[in-house]
């Protein structure tokens, strides 16, 4: 389909400030009589906080105040607490100083005497759920969201059984299953059975969550940094314990987030609290980079096992997986789920088992990292999956083709149906440009200790939701407003879907304004920015709100200007009569009108089913123009799947262990790319993080003192510029998914876990197949198996250099 | 403790050498010599170092530029790594140098950092810098060396209780050119050998170099001995910016008809110093130069070594370095 403005490149609004250094972010946020606070971690990993003196603190010049636990809301565990007097790690808050300046808040803090109780703690899920080993919390051991803190532990035969370098399996916390498991595996031609680790590792995002607070007139002002706009309402003013009318919310600027700031999360309340505490003056916390790895969340790891049943061909007959998840000490994320999801969609199991279990340590906080679950997968599984091929004798490629997912395909436990799949388009696609077929036949070549190796893998992310409304006003100078909930995350998402709703009405991009950032300037309930969900649901949100504009501006032309409304259609600035286009009034006039007419027309009435935070975004603009507001119905039957696939050469230097990505190549299935330039960086910088997430990246804890290597972002290696290829060839497969109506879906996450699948399927051809069965593949890990030594680590070891 | 803030401190900045040593000398211990500022500001922002004065040398012009001396290049302490990678003669005559400067973090960090502050850099023990009270910060244990310690950066050789290792990329290469280090204080000038400027926790273990609290390391002079020599440069780190080396070498030779007449080599991130290898010396010297030399020097360089739980990966790596210093150079 032809379209105005979906899939053209264009500027959006905020990257001058960006770049220019204009754009303020939370830290940059000054108001009079601002004052400072910071927090106090705990320097334990786990411990019981039994006094707290702040004597010497209060004599510090500019002191003002200390907010402690008791101060503000509590949530039943393992929620993320916003202070605590138990707390689980390492640089868990347990209080916040408040001052004039921040020199003198963190004097007083550094002043306050913690008497602290050690408590048991744990940093190996295994250590766990050994009999009688240490739980992470006082009450419990397994948690999760949906799924109750408890207590399980394995037995002493569990563990024997399974030895030193294979998972053990006991009970799990979840399991599903479906087809004839034990059928297939009897029919199978090969079955490899691998225990595997993938590294726990920090979302150090760029900007840490500072936030900055006050009270006026009862509401609570807030700036923060976040993903999200209007999907963070509900629970921060659950956490800072007010109504969702009470907060006002400013975040223009995002410096990064991962999934890290997706949805609400606590710390960004202390300030509100602080500044409560403080008569409603201004508060700025500021969140160093040191506090933004304690609290700004990670990725969890996997100690997992695979048993997968190939026929001859190639094609996965059954798969039974099992993952040990570890979810730092709270609610964390549901990563070990998308393990056997992700599984399921990419290689089309004809059965499969999948088991689960989420065990808490004393590690920072764990939440959704780009891909959460799902890249780990693809980390873990794709150099399995490239065992098998060469066990088979199956090129690399035609192994991961026969089982991909195409429009046929079935998701998850209850294997449903999809909207699309193009992951074989994809594919191919890839093979034909990275040329495929004369590149495997450089597989192993040899110039001194350098070897080439080449790797396909491909990644999975859910890539859109629906039901989510959509709010366009335009106003009597014609101009299209469109009201954007969704936040802005870095992505420029939020301006790429806000011209669906010119695209419906058949607007300009110069006619449009898009309203963003500031909760008091009118903005609808959208699914928060994460989850690869962006493109899909807000194109779906914006051109049903622009449909119900259009709908409006032909009610109004027919009303004024004679006929029925469908007599009218719209282009840019105007409304016409299809038959006599010399019949047409302006979209100033329109919105005149509409003011006039009040009703539907002007917002003064809205339809019922929408979200209460749009009803009051709607009520708040009504009687200024020509308002559309409408909850997408759009119907949407299945999963939505963002695909990806990349392949990789790299050079594998065995005497450095040193690995090179000389090409790369990555395909998008994305349905339409509606913003083709912000579709390539997407790429390219999702696949920069798997490059992270395949060789460098990974949390490291001493075991005995609980306390972490990584705390900078130096320390945390993710790649830097000179560790990328100087040319990526990123594209997209091209076919619409047609449950959206611009053919979008998102494709955000899945980009990671591809590169990082890929390079990990290369590293291993390179050395002749070998299996690390581990991520990152680090120097030193080459180096040993190039020289034929052990590795340092044990086969199951996590959190581990 | 709350860290990433400074405490305060009185912030000094002389205009000569000889008003530098007065600062430092009535700031006796709680003095601190800050140049680039790379190192120091780390440690004052993490709150482990909290010094009362800071004596910031920057604005020191004598201490600045490289100069050609009559038996070779003097340069001076301030001088910026860029402008050793830029410098024409010291590409000329000693590339070994500018080499292993261009190897140095990030090409931000070498347009800041200076030559004397990358040899006088603290080590890079994360538990030492993590504020941990050890050894090296006048406590009474190491935490590095325990069974389940995360190690994998630290030392092979001569550990003294303290096993953290020297991070400089630039050291071998000193110690491989013979360099001397001028150093100052207000009662004169001194020469030392790259070689004895730094020191193990044997010898010292609160400090990496031999410079005293009232001296300033004003220049490191590089003599001809080893001009227009086989060099050769290389470090191992985990990413190509940034990152201190897992393992460098730096080898100077001189090869005549194929034969090794002379050698010095040195090898950084296996021992608290840039470690001179005088075994591979012995071995190579007199023999033709190739991969059966450069083999059985490998396997020399390595004996003695006591890895730890995670590190003995830097066995294989440096006999591959030493390897690939005489096979490839």
């Amino acid at each position: 389909m032809a379209y105005k403005l979906i899939g053209k490149d264009f500027i959006p609004p905020d990257v001058l400030a960006k770049v220019t250094g204009k754009a303020n972010y939370a830290e940059d946020i000054r108001a009079d009589g601002m004052v400072f606070c910071r927090m106090l971690g705990s320097p334990m990993p786990h411990a019981r906080v039994k006094n707290i003196d702040i004597s010497a603190a209060k004599k510090v010049k500019g002191f003002l105040a200390v907010l402690t636990a008791d101060k503000v809301p509590s949530f039943p565990p393992p929620n993320n607490p916003i202070l605590n007097n138990e707390p689980r790690f390492i640089g868990e808050p347990i209080l916040a100083v408040a001052a004039e300046t921040e020199q003198a808040a963190v004097e007083a803090a550094n002043l306050i005497k913690l008497d602290l109780e050690p408590l048991p703690f744990v940093i190996d899920p295994l250590e766990s759920l050994f009999p009688r080993g240490p739980d992470a919390r006082t009450n419990g051991n397994v948690a999760n969201v949906r799924l109750k803190l408890q207590n399980i532990k394995w037995t002493a035969k569990d563990f024997a059984e399974a030895g030193e370098d294979q998972l053990p399996m006991g009970k799990p916390a979840e399991e599903w299953q479906f087809g004839d498991l034990d059928g297939n595996f009897k029919k199978a031609d090969l079955i490899v059975d691998e225990t595997f680790v993938t590294a726990g590792y920090s979302h150090h995002s760029m900007e840490p969550r500072s936030a900055m607070a006050y009270w006026r007139n009862g509401k609570c002002h807030v700036y923060g940094s976040a993903q999200s706009q209007s999907f963070i309402i509900f629970g921060l003013s659950r956490y800072i314990g007010i109504k969702p009318t009470q907060l006002v919310y400013n975040g223009a600027f995002c410096g990064g987030g991962f999934g890290s700031k997706g949805g609400p999360y606590a710390e960004m309340s202390i300030p509100a609290h602080m500044s409560k505490l403080l008569g409603g003056r201004p508060v700025l916390m500021r969140v160093s980079r040191a506090e933004e790895f304690a609290i700004g969340k990670g990725r969890p790891g996997f100690q997992g096992r695979v048993k997968i049943g190939f026929r001859k061909d190639g094609r996965v007959l059954a798969a039974d997986m099992f993952i040990v998840h570890d979810n730092g000490p709270n609610t964390g994320f549901w990563d070990f789920r998308n393990a056997g999801s992700s599984f399921s969609i990419v290689f089309q199991p004809e059965a499969m088992r999948w088991r689960g279990i989420s065990v808490l340590t004393n590690t920072p906080v764990r939440g959704p990292q780009r891909g959460p679950g799902e890249n780990q997968t693809a980390a873990a599984i794709e150099p399995i999956i490239a065992k098998a091929a060469r066990k088979l004798g199956l090129d690399q490629v035609a192994i991961r083709m026969i089982n991909a997912p195409d429009n046929n395909a079935k998701y998850g436990a209850k294997q449903g149906p999809v909207t699309s799949a193009y992951l074989k388009d994809a594919l191919a696609k890839g093979a034909d440009l990275f040329k495929w077929d004369e590149k495997k036949k450089e597989s192993g070549k040899k110039n001194g200790s350098k070897v080439i190796g080449i790797g396909v893998g491909s990644a999975y992310h859910s890539a859109g939701a629906a039901g989510f409304d959509g709010l366009v006003r335009i106003m009597p100078d014609g101009k299209l407003h469109v009201h954007s909930g969704c936040g802005n995350l870095g992505t420029y998402s939020y301006a790429a879907t806000a011209r669906a709703a010119a695209e419906a009405l058949g607007g300009s991009w110069e006619n449009m304004v898009i309203e963003r950032g500031d909760s008091s300037k009118g903005l609808p309930f959208v699914l928060g920015q994460f989850g690869s969900n962006s493109t899909y649901t807000q194109t779906r949100t914006n051109w049903a709100a622009g449909m119900d504009a259009k709908a409006k501006l032909q009610e109004i032309a027919a009303k004024d200007l004679g006929g029925s409304p469908d007599d009218y259609d719209t282009t840019d600035g105007k409304v016409f009569n299809k038959a006599d286009p010399s019949k047409s009034m302006s979209w100033a006039q329109a919105a005149k009108r509409a003011i006039e007419l009040g009703g539907k027309y002007s917002g003064k009435e809205m339809p019922k089913d929408i979200n209460p935070i749009t009803k009051w975004a709607t009520a708040s603009i009504a009687g200024t123009g020509l308002v559309g507001v409408t909850k997408d119905k759009l119907p949407k039957k299945g999963v939505t799947p963002g695909l990806v696939t990349a392949f990789v050469k790299v050079e594998v230097d065995t005497e450095t262990g040193k690995v090179k990505i000389l090409e790369h190549v990555e395909v998008a299935d994305c349905g339409t790319a509606v913003h083709p330039q912000s579709l390539a960086t997407q790429i390219k910088g999702g696949a920069v993080m798997g490059y992270g997430m395949a060789l460098s990246e990974r949390y490291v804890f001493d075991p005995k003192l609980g306390m972490s290597f990584n705390g900078s972002l130096h320390n945390s290696r993710p790649p830097t510029i000179l560790d990328v290829p100087s040319e990526m060839m990123v594209t997209h497969v091209g076919k619409p998914d047609t449950s959206n109506p611009v053919g979008a879906k998102g494709v955000g996450e899945p980009v990671q876990g591809a590169a990082t699948a890929a390079i990990l399927v290369a590293i291993s051809d390179a050395l002749g197949g070998h299996m690390f069965n581990r991520t990152p593949v680090v120097p030193d890990m080459i180096i040993n198996a190039a020289a034929g030594r052990p590795q340092s680590y044990k086969t199951l070891a996590v959190n581990t250099q | 403790m709350l860290r990433d803030m400074m405490s305060t401190f009185e912030l000094q900045q002389p205009a000569t050498v000889t008003d530098a040593l007065k600062s430092l000398k009535k700031a006796g211990k709680d003095g601190w010599v800050m140049a680039g500022g790379n190192d120091s500001l780390t440690w004052f922002k993490d709150r482990v170092k909290q010094p009362k004065t800071v004596i910031d040398i920057s604005g020191i012009n004598e201490l600045k530029g490289i100069r050609e001396v009559a038996n070779g290049i003097e340069i001076g302490s301030l001088t910026t790594l860029t402008e050793i990678v830029n410098n024409k003669a010291i590409k000329a005559k000693f590339s070994l140098l500018s080499d292993s400067a261009a190897k140095v973090a990030s090409p931000q960090i070498r347009n800041t950092g200076t030559l004397g502050g990358n040899v006088s850099q603290d080590t890079r023990c994360w538990y030492y810098r993590g504020g941990l009270p050890c050894y090296r910060a006048g406590g009474n244990t190491c935490y590095a060396d325990t069974p389940t310690a995360m190690n994998r950066e630290h030392t092979l050789f001569n550990a003294s209780r303290c096993v953290a290792v020297s991070p400089s990329d630039i050291a071998p290469a000193l110690v491989a050119l013979d360099a001397k280090m001028v150093i100052q204080n207000s009662s004169g000038k001194k020469t030392v050998d790259a070689e004895k400027f730094f020191v193990g926790p044997a010898v010292d273990i609160l400090n990496m170099t031999i410079l005293k609290s009232d001296e300033i390391l004003t220049a490191i002079q590089i003599p001809n001995t080893w001009a227009n020599s086989t060099f050769y440069f290389e470090k191992v780190a985990d990413r190509e910016v940034w990152d201190f080396p897992l393992v460098n070498i730096a080898a100077a030779m001189k090869v005549s008809g194929g034969v090794i007449k002379d050698m010095r080599i040195a090898i950084g991130g296996v021992e608290c110093v840039p470690k001179r290898l005088q075994v591979v010396e012995d071995l190579a010297k007199g023999e033709k130069k190739g991969i059966d030399v450069a083999k059985l020097a490998a396997k020399a360089s390595v004996r003695g070594a006591k890895p730890l739980n995670f590190n003995h990966f830097k066995i294989p790596l440096m006999e591959n370095l030493v390897t690939r210093a005489i096979r490839d150079s």
